[in-house]
């Protein structure tokens, strides 16, 4: 490991340690009931006994499954609708109205009628999490789609390239950039559609566990160990989409 | 596609160039302002093998008769065809008969400059080996065959540009459309171009139709000058240039200031001074 990583790794411990620090202070110069907010010590121990008991875990999996599976449907579908949005106005002038009025009704009302629809199966929080994923990712890749340089589209029509290989050629790698701001925003968004497709309907996943620990356990530590683990699941989540683009996308 | 790509990847081509004929090509632009007729009742013919240069000012309708042969554009009216008696037909838009260079490099920036200089190859589905080979040949014909493995940004204008010139002539195509491939390059590396366009051509004579603003340019490289009216444009003379090559960049014959001469009265005579940007270009 060279120097930078590790002088990085310092200052990411460091901020860490920070904000434990004024936390701390914070409950115990104001006062506030550890029901209201519990000192990080003993959201720490909470932590501890449902990693140890396994609880966090079975619920961590269960919402991840849902993530990974939401977020590649929804993603998945929104390159391919997002392709056909950019290529062809057609195709825009009758999708995205539907589109849009989807992405209008909050997920969270759309959540129970799913449910109704499909069972309160994986099925389901998997098409919510798809859902939520899907809008931000779609428009990123009509308008990347779209931003390819028209000299360079004159330059592919004149050696005889047919739609399809201007496509794959010149417009998904133009499209890239920018795909890749939405599937940031998207990969974000799935954590959320995740937990609100846990909340309507699930016997498992970090969603179920803060409503466990708020109805009825009331206890606060644990919710906020939930909240932490979806935190660190975002964070995971969007860093990995962050390395594949470093990965694919040439600096310009 | 599939007639044009098989004769193209085959690699063998006996026949020196191609003819171009365009009659009575009328070419009307319609867009929100309403229409705008680029091009109305030009007629040229350009012999198989032969160099043509085509000059005239910006808006004359250049552009679009290069577009036109090209295959990219289709008359409104009139008719463009490639290839002399029972083989002319009209051009199609990658049929592997014709090789466009451009103004600009026009190069995809996330391949390197050899995979550039074999999209052609690639788009017709030549298989990997075959096509490296040969765009490594092309890379070589113009003096750049070390920028192989890097990326567009990496070149310099010139290098940028002969990698587009390089991947016009990939697939050795018996028709060199070049649209003002020299013209965002430096005095001194355009002099050097044209000497080496000149070369290429020598070695191998594919007809060559050649849009530019340089009276100059035009009479160190073609058989042939085409001056263009205004717009709409039209062909308004065809001045023969019989000097002998290979020409030096700096042609002192007595005929070659005759040619300049006539090329300049020609030019005044079809265009308002005032639209004439070769009044001040200095005699060479």
């Amino acid at each position: 490991m060279s120097r930078r990583p590790l002088r990085r790794l310092a200052e990411a411990l460091l901020s860490l340690a920070a904000f434990l620090v004024a936390w701390k202070i914070l409950t115990v110069a104001t006062g506030t009931p550890p029901y209201i907010l519990p000192p990080p010590e003993a959201v720490g121990a909470s932590a501890l006994e449902s990693i140890g008991s396994g609880v966090l875990w079975d619920h961590a999996a269960a919402t991840l499954l849902t993530i990974v599976l939401g977020f590649g449907l929804g993603a998945a579908t929104a390159i391919g609708v997002g392709i056909g949005l950019g290529k062809s106005l057609v195709i825009e002038r009758v999708l995205s109205p539907y589109i849009v009025a989807a992405q209008a009704v909050p997920v969270l009302a759309l959540a129970p009628l799913l449910d109704i629809w499909f069972g309160g199966g994986l099925f389901s929080r998997i098409l919510v999490c798809a859902l939520i994923v899907f809008f931000p990712i779609a428009i990123a890749t009509m308008v990347g789609i779209r931003s390819a340089d028209a000299l360079l589209r004159e330059m592919l029509r004149s050696l005889g390239a047919t739609p399809g290989q201007v496509t794959r050629r010149l417009e998904i790698p133009s499209a890239l950039p920018v795909i890749f701001g939405g599937l940031r925003v998207g990969v974000t968004l799935s954590v959320i559609g995740a937990v609100v497709a846990e909340w309507v309907s699930a016997g498992t996943g970090l969603g179920v566990l803060i409503n466990i620990a708020d109805q009825g356990l009331f206890d606060t530590p644990l919710m906020f160990v939930a909240l932490a683990a979806l935190a660190i699941i975002g964070l995971a989540f969007y860093g990995l989409v962050a390395f594949v683009e470093r990965r694919l996308v040439q600096p310009a | 596609m599939a007639a044009g790509s098989a004769q193209a990847t085959s690699g063998v081509r006996t026949d020196a160039g191609l003819a171009v004929r365009l009659s009575a090509v009328r070419h009307v632009f319609t867009g929100p302002q309403g229409e705008l007729v680029a091009l109305d009742g030009l007629d040229l013919a350009v012999s198989a093998g032969s160099f043509t240069a085509i000059i005239g000012p910006n808006g004359c309708g250049k552009s679009t008769l290069l577009r036109l042969v090209a295959g990219l554009l289709i008359p409104t009216a009139g008719s463009v065809t490639l290839g002399d008696g029972a083989e002319a037909a009209p051009p199609r838009a990658g049929d592997g008969r014709t090789g466009l260079a451009f103004q600009q490099p026009r190069l995809l920036p996330w391949l390197t400059t050899l995979d550039n200089v074999a999209l052609p190859l690639a788009l017709d589905g030549v298989p990997p080996a075959a096509r490296t080979a040969r765009a490594r040949l092309a890379l070589e014909r113009v003096g750049i065959a070390g920028a192989a493995g890097l990326r567009p940004r990496e070149l310099s204008g010139g290098m940028a540009q002969r990698a587009g010139l390089a991947r016009a002539m990939v697939t050795d195509p018996p028709l060199l459309l070049l649209d003002e491939p020299f013209s965002a390059l430096d005095a001194l590396t355009r002099e050097a171009f044209d000497a080496e366009l000149q070369r290429l051509w020598m070695e191998r004579r594919r007809t060559v139709l050649l849009v530019t603003h340089s009276v100059s340019e035009a009479i160190r490289l073609a058989d042939r000058i085409v001056v263009m009216t205004a717009r709409p444009g039209a062909v308004a003379s065809v001045l023969q240039v019989d000097l002998a090559r290979p020409r030096p960049v700096q042609l002192t014959e007595p005929a070659a200031a005759e040619i300049d001469r006539a090329v300049r009265a020609t030019l005044a005579e079809v265009h308002p001074p005032e639209l004439a940007p070769w009044s001040g270009e200095a005699a060479s």
